[in-house]
């Protein structure tokens, strides 16, 4: 009836102590809590029950012979003490002799089964009518009420353990009274019954009533086994039809067998499961319809956007030839086609996204080298805009990841922060750890309200629609990345705070399926941590010194628990104080320790790595 | 595009060398865009080629049987007859360079071409520039360092000058493309190429490009100059790297 023959299906579940076993069981199998709650409740009814049997049959079968005895104990009595008040006493030779001779009358009224024994007691000394009963079968207590009252002849009783010579003790009940003689102090006459046969009966009704008890337990948690049984194998099987149907069988059915209840859940199982697999079926068409759609208006808006794109090239070439106004015109158009289409094919990898059409290409590659092919590939804008970008790496780093992916994501990251940089050099760090990569590119320019953290990934998302804009992204750069990383089951996470630039940390796990668990790299930027040359492994001969890097320290090096609300509230961070800024600066050295608090606060706050979706 | 109509086809249509006699490159368009296809025409004529147009699958091969051009731009999604099955048609009787016109590079559309024949693609929305460098490399004859007449490479005998390709005096038939990765590969058989520098060397890519150009067209030159394509011995693949040339054997 337990769970054994279950296999775990709980793959969360660690391993557990030996003692954790019994406890896991009955947590984890129904059955088995019915059948050991039905076994404990009717090992206390049957207990209980056999108690209170035992009680009433003592007290009927006792009372019975204790009216009995009575009436023999009081018939014996007056027997005794009318042959005694019958007697002349004359002479004290022949007491003993009467007494004896009373002695086997009274005794000889019953039979020699459930018979009884009488003991008369004087200063002549102790006569039985049996010399098998010990004297010490009268209990003391008796005897001592009966002496104490010897002009009493009432008759006196309480219970015993009668004592037989023969050795065996058996419970009893005693009657004492004393026997009114004249001329003496009276003789004590007992009159003691064995209850043995009582006792016999009420032990074999004992044993009776364990018997049953027992086997009424069994069968009782025999068949609450079997209930249970019946009950939870149904619920199991619509259990693993949900299993499966979760797994993605959603053709799998449960049986449905008879009309009740348990017909009835399997028939709502089984019902539930088409319903979801007609609703998935029509989500899936859906989705395959609005893919070849988006595949379709693709195809059709490329084929005249080539033409028009050959056309403005013929134009832009014979620009020279036109006359101001048209050869300008023919330049936007020129500039603007490239644009149109960018935003045309980051559009169309959006929605290769979004109906779950990408996937990846995962192989070893070296991080390294990739990392240098891409800066290799924006040096002309770095160029162009006047940045200084550095490559931090502590060696050799090779992960499982999809190269081409990958390096869309760094180029969308490191032609981002060439925008926003301001002309100020561009760190790009690297770092590994057993089981994840990661690569932090940090600008210095203008960053971002901590708040916007998660917006940044936000489609057509911009951080001020006032600002110039010199790249002229096509704003899915930065979600196609995210699409990219979350493809990886990797982290991308942004850090940025106003005026002090932006950090954008790419996560990812070394084996291309594996559940990413920490970072490598901080998310807060390891200059705002400590002021000191980013690591050991930064380039030698570096130009630029921390104070180089810092070169608006007045709010460089800032409040690194400035938050949302705290900066929101200084609008005018960009404008160095320096009275503020040597306060602040002192709260950063003040809070160092809690740094790392809010890196993980900002991690959470940038983009929730508990869940990596 | 009434300047290529029939009669300017008809015109040109001599037997042998009609391109050479004009001094000018002639180009088949395939498309079924008119716009497109006009403005491809005003394009080519300004690079100095000579545009033909064919808008209709099912027409393709017989303007390419009267126009006879030097190379064939061919639109892969095609009203009448379908790009994929023209290009198989081309390759049933020509070795003429072509090249795909595609909406769809991420697709299995683009290995259909492929297998089916063509010698490289162009993905909508193409560069001008971009499309003429491909077509002129295409155009481009064996480069000129024609030093070495012959090449050996396996039991194969490769003429350098003559474009020919022997088995035992008997000649293989080539497309020029296949010529030319037979030839990458048998100039320097002790290297090892990887599918980016014969790219570079074949296709004339600077940038990575599509790795699929060069399984493809191993496979087709393996169908042809391997006695046993399964397991190849002219060509030979070096896992994780790229492919080399086998052995010269006699």
């Amino acid at each position: 009836m337990t769970d054994g023959l279950e296999p775990l299906i709980d793959p969360l579940q660690p391993q557990r102590r030996w003692w954790r076993l019994p406890v896991d069981a009955w947590q984890r199998s129904l059955p088995l809590r019915v059948v050991s709650t039905t076994f404990i409740a009717s090992v206390v009814v049957m207990v209980l029950g056999g108690i209170l049997l035992m009680q009433q049959a003592a007290i009927g079968v006792l009372n019975a012979k204790d009216q009995a005895a009575n009436g023999q104990a009081n018939f014996a009595v007056r027997t005794a003490q009318s042959k005694l008040d019958a007697l002349n006493i004359d002479s004290d030779t022949n007491i003993n002799d009467t007494l004896a001779g009373i002695l086997t009358d009274i005794s000889d009224k019953s039979g020699s089964t459930g018979g009884y024994y009488v003991i008369v007691e004087s200063q002549l000394g102790i006569q039985k009518s049996s010399n098998d009963i010990s004297e010490s079968s009268v209990p003391e207590n008796l005897r001592e009420w009966v002496q104490s009252r010897h002009n009493d002849t009432r008759l006196w009783k309480a219970p015993t353990e009668v004592r037989t010579l023969s050795g065996q003790n058996v419970p009893g009940e005693a009657f004492g009274t004393v026997l009114q003689v004249p001329g003496t102090e009276g003789y004590q006459v007992y009159v003691i019954f064995p209850m043995e046969q009582e006792a016999e009966t009420l032990r074999s009704l004992q044993r009776a009533v364990v018997i049953t008890g027992a086997v009424l337990i069994f069968l009782l948690t025999f068949i609450a086994g079997l209930v249970a049984r019946q009950v939870v194998s149904p619920i199991r099987a619509a259990r693993r039809a949900a299993e499966r149907l979760a797994s993605g069988n959603l053709e799998d059915r449960m049986t449905v067998r008879g009309k009740d209840d348990l017909a009835r859940l399997a028939l709502s199982m089984n019902y539930m499961a088409s319903e979801l697999q007609k609703q998935i079926t029509q989500l899936e068409e859906l989705s395959r319809v609005q893919q070849r759609f988006v595949t379709d208006v693709s195809h059709e808006l490329r084929t005249p956007l080539t033409t028009v794109r050959m056309a403005a090239e013929m134009l832009y070439e014979a620009r020279e030839d036109f006359d101001p106004v048209a050869s300008r015109s023919a330049e936007l158009l020129q500039v603007e086609l490239d644009r149109f289409e960018s935003l045309l094919s980051d559009l169309l990898e959006i929605s290769r996204f979004d109906a779950g059409a990408a996937v990846l290409a995962p192989a070893e590659t070296d991080i390294n080298q990739l990392v240098e092919r891409v800066v290799g590939g924006t040096a002309s804008l770095a160029d162009s805009s006047d940045t200084e970008i550095r490559i931090h790496s502590p060696g050799p780093i090779s992960a499982e990841i999809d190269s081409r992916r990958i390096e869309r994501v760094l180029r969308n990251l490191l032609v981002n922060a060439i925008e926003h940089g301001e002309s100020r050099p561009i760190d790009i760090l690297l770092a590994s750890d057993d089981h994840a990569v990661a690569i932090a590119v940090r600008d210095h320019g203008v960053g971002f309200e901590a708040a916007q953290a998660k917006q940044v990934f936000h489609r057509f998302w911009r951080a001020d629609p006032s600002r110039e804009r010199r790249i002229g992204g096509t704003g899915l750069g930065l979600s196609i990345s995210m699409e990219d990383t979350r493809l990886h089951g990797g982290w991308l996470n942004a850090w940025g705070r106003p005026g002090r630039g932006a950090q954008f940390r790419v996560t990812l796990p070394r084996r291309a399926g594996d559940i990413l668990e920490q970072s490598p790299l901080p998310l807060v930027p390891r200059d705002l941590i400590s002021p000191l040359p980013l690591s050991g492994t930064d380039e030698a001969g570096s130009p630029s010194s921390p104070d180089d890097r810092f070169d608006r320290g007045s709010d460089g090096g800032g409040s690194t628990d400035a938050f949302a609300a705290d900066s929101a509230a200084r609008p005018d961070a960009d404008r160095p104080d320096t009275e503020q800024a040597d306060a602040e600066r002192s709260d950063h050295a003040e809070h160092g320790s809690r740094i790392h608090d809010h890196d993980l606060a900002g991690t959470t706050a940038g983009n929730d790595p508990q869940d990596p979706r | 595009m009434s300047e290529n109509d029939g009669s300017t086809v008809t015109a040109v249509a001599e037997p042998g060398r009609a391109a050479d006699a004009r001094g000018r490159t002639r180009i088949l368009v395939v498309d079924d865009d008119a716009a497109l296809a006009e403005m491809l025409s005003i394009v080519l004529r300004n690079e100095g080629f000579e545009p033909v147009w064919c808008a209709n699958g099912d027409k393709a091969l017989a303007t390419f049987h009267e126009a006879r051009p030097d190379l064939v731009l061919l639109d892969l999604m095609l009203p009448g007859r379908d790009g994929v099955d023209v290009c198989k048609d081309l390759r049933a009787e020509s070795g003429v360079p072509i090249i795909m016109l595609t909406a769809k590079s991420d697709t299995i559309d683009v290995v259909n071409g492929l297998e089916a024949g063509a010698d490289d693609y162009v993905a909508k929305p193409f560069k001008a520039k971009e499309l003429v460098a491909r077509i002129r490399t295409r155009l481009r004859r064996t480069p000129e360092d024609a030093e070495v007449e012959t090449l050996r490479i396996g039991d194969l005998v490769i003429s350098v000058d003559g474009h020919s390709v022997k088995r035992n005096g008997q000649p293989i038939a080539l497309t020029p493309l296949e010529f030319d990765l037979l030839l990458a590969l048998a100039r320097r058989p002790w290297q090892v190429f990887s599918r980016e520098v014969l790219l570079e060397q074949v296709w004339g890519y600077r940038h990575a490009a599509d790795t699929r150009l060069v399984n493809v067209h191993v496979q087709r030159l393996r169908s042809k100059i391997e006695k046993d394509p399964e397991h190849p011995e002219i060509v030979i693949t070096v896992r994780g790297i790229g492919y080399k040339a086998g052995e010269a054997s006699s």
